[in-house]
């Protein structure tokens, strides 16, 4: 995608920090209709969330996409966001501003744009961005793409607003992978972090689990069981070139990169039990680095590389423990409960996700690592399979609601939940794709 | 050592079909001869194991009886996987079944274990994959370990036996291929489960 051109920005704060303090709490628990495609369910009360307007871009009535309501989909999914009603404003981004009117609104910021067809079938798509509180014109950016680019278009003027609004990266413009199965077909998709704009890495007759990125975003790992037993791939996304790398004798599974992108552990059964190895990302003779009798499981890195974060029976029941990453002495980590699996770890470091049996339920907690503080953070009762946003503010995670699966997106605390829309069919095994660039 | 009486199914070659006609030939024009003082070779018909070339293997080590020719043919499709009941053991089944929250086997698992090794050791080339299973509750690679200690424990009993390591591979399909959609306990119990498969 061409690179944004910013016009007619004046220098303004990186950080509007006028506009951060007047945020407004959110009240009550209404759930906020901002598009078909999904619903954003707010619980409880004292968030700390931006009123934001988002007036229809101008034109964009007329092209495939609905830029400003994609926009307003990805900042109300964030959960700092709440949209504000813009009415039937039809503005653009050079439009006089009326603040009363927007103050009115209680609205603290506002964006207003265009989607406009070129004579050579592409679009040009502008926008600016307003801080209401201060009066002051924030700047904007426009972008030149081709029709199949508005959707990502939308996604990095979702980044830009987040950026400037909360001094923190967007994590719009990443992608996440994801399994379906329909009949009897599976299909390993890789989509927009919405959910959105999937296309199919690989279909298979037989089940695909665990899917895992690689640091750089260009390839995947999975379990495949189309020779009828666990086997891991390693999967280039752009060319659909893949290797075959673990096929040793019994089951290989729970593929986990380094964050260097050079090691991969791994769930082998090949002495017999389930334990952990890693390999060289390029293939070759796997290493063990646990030593027991019991089940090892699920490593994952943390994003300093330096422990190996793991499941573990040896003690009864499935917890979580961490060792350095070579391998030595387990730590136990978490305490509550009998039944702790499928660790992920957050990029910042600061805190650990995973799912917790509790009677028939599965629920997906966060811990903060610094001082073991456990909170779940959702009510439905079959959840697998957290990853962190490479922004560490939010988590994906399948589940099941009102029978069928499905994929959510949550904060930290739990309190904005939002059901990601895109594939029919069961969906599960999300796993989320770091920053590009 | 035969075990049960099946239809014998050859699957001869072209070549075996030719001789087998040029004997029945010679055999007839002998009997019409029968003042000849030339003594005819008796046409052997021996026990033999019919292997397909290539794709799995589906044949059972059988004795022919003699009226096999004019009798019935039971076919035998490759096409089909190779998870028929033509097999491994002839009646033994294939699937064991655990308790809840169990990866040893049960007393009454014991008859099936000894019949698929006595069929393995008397092969001796034979190979099966024995496929650990889980109920759909809970993680899916947790499941897969826990699959996979069904199928080591069935694998483990078949050693003890006697059964070469060389013929067996454990493997674990955790909680992705359910036997029983349900979401009961009855569903749960016939997932939790190792199945033997010949290959």
């Amino acid at each position: 995608m061409p690179e944004p051109t910013e016009f007619q920005h004046r220098s303004a704060p990186s950080v509007p920090s006028a506009l951060r303090r007047r945020a407004v709490l959110a009240l009550g628990a209404m759930p906020a209709l901002a598009a078909a495609q999904f619903r954003v369910e707010v619980t409880g009360v004292g968030l700390t969330q931006l009123p934001i307007a988002i007036a229809a871009f101008r034109g964009e009535e007329a092209a495939p996409q609905r830029v400003s309501r994609i926009v307003l989909a990805d900042l109300e999914r964030s959960g700092q966001f709440r949209g504000i009603d813009s009415g039937s404003a039809v503005l653009d981004e050079s439009s006089r501003i009326e603040l009363a009117t927007w103050r009115e609104r209680k609205a603290d910021a506002l964006v207003s744009g265009s989607v406009t067809r070129l004579a050579d079938g592409r679009f040009d798509v502008r926008f600016r961005l307003w801080d209401v509180v201060a009066g002051r014109d924030l700047g904007g950016q426009s972008y030149a793409v081709g029709a199949g680019e508005l959707r990502l278009v939308a996604h990095r003027i979702a980044d830009h607003l987040y950026e400037k609004l909360t001094g923190e990266r967007g994590i719009f413009s990443t992608r996440i992978s994801y399994v379906t199965k329909s009949a009897n077909r599976f299909n390993l998709w890789v989509a927009d972090s919405d959910g959105e704009s999937a296309q199919s890495a690989l279909a298979s007759p037989e089940p695909i689990i665990s899917p895992a990125w690689s640091a750089n975003g260009a390839q995947l790992a999975y379990v495949s069981f189309e020779s009828r037993k666990p086997v891991v791939y390693v999967h280039e996304i752009a060319t659909g070139r893949r290797r075959m790398i673990a096929n040793f004798r019994g089951s290989n599974s729970a593929p986990a990169w380094s964050p260097d992108g050079r090691t991969l552990a791994l769930t082998l059964t090949r002495d017999g039990n389930s334990q952990i190895y890693l390999m060289d990302a390029a293939g070759g003779e796997p290493r063990r680095i646990t030593q027991t009798s019991s089940i090892d499981t699920e490593p994952v890195y943390s994003a300093d590389g330096r422990m190996l974060y793991f499941v573990s029976d040896r003690g009864g029941g499935p917890q979580v423990y961490r060792m350095p990453a070579s391998g030595g002495n387990a730590e136990r980590v978490t305490f509550n409960g009998s039944y702790n699996i499928s660790p992920a770890l957050s990029p910042d470091g600061r805190w650990l996700a995973y799912v917790a049996r509790a009677g028939n339920a599965y629920r997906l907690q966060v811990m903060e690592l610094a001082n073991g503080n456990v909170t779940g953070v959702t009510d439905t009762t079959a959840d697998e399979s957290p990853s962190f946003a490479p922004n560490s503010r939010l988590l994906v995670y399948a589940t099941q609601q009102q029978g069928a699966e499905a994929l959510m997106t949550t904060t930290l605390d739990g309190r904005i939940k939002a059901r990601l829309a895109g594939q029919s069919g069961d969906i599960r095994e999300p796993d989320w794709g770091p920053f590009q660039r | 050592m035969t075990i049960g009486r099946t239809p014998y199914s050859p699957q001869p070659n072209r070549g075996t079909r030719g001789a087998l006609a040029a004997w029945a030939v010679v055999a007839a024009l002998g009997l019409a001869a029968c003042g000849s003082k030339v003594k005819l070779n008796e046409a052997e018909v021996e026990d033999r194991t019919a292997t397909a070339v290539g794709a799995a293997s589906t044949a059972t080590p059988v004795t022919p009886s003699p009226t096999a020719n004019s009798g019935a043919v039971a076919p035998v499709d490759l096409s089909k996987p190779s998870g028929q009941d033509t097999a491994g053991p002839a009646g033994a089944a294939r699937v064991i079944f655990f308790d809840y929250d169990s990866f040893t086997l049960r007393a009454d698992a014991a008859a099936l274990i000894d019949a698929h090794a006595r069929f393995l050791k008397a092969s001796g080339s034979r190979k099966i994959v024995i496929e650990g299973h889980t109920d759909e509750r809970g993680g899916r690679e947790y499941n897969l370990a826990l699959g996979q200690k069904r199928a080591e424990a069935v694998r483990k009993a078949l050693a003890l036996l006697g059964v070469s390591d060389a013929q067996m591979e454990a493997v674990s399909l955790g909680k992705e291929k359910l036997a029983d959609a349900g979401h009961d306990e009855s569903a749960h119990s016939r997932n939790r489960r190792a199945e033997i498969v010949y290959r």
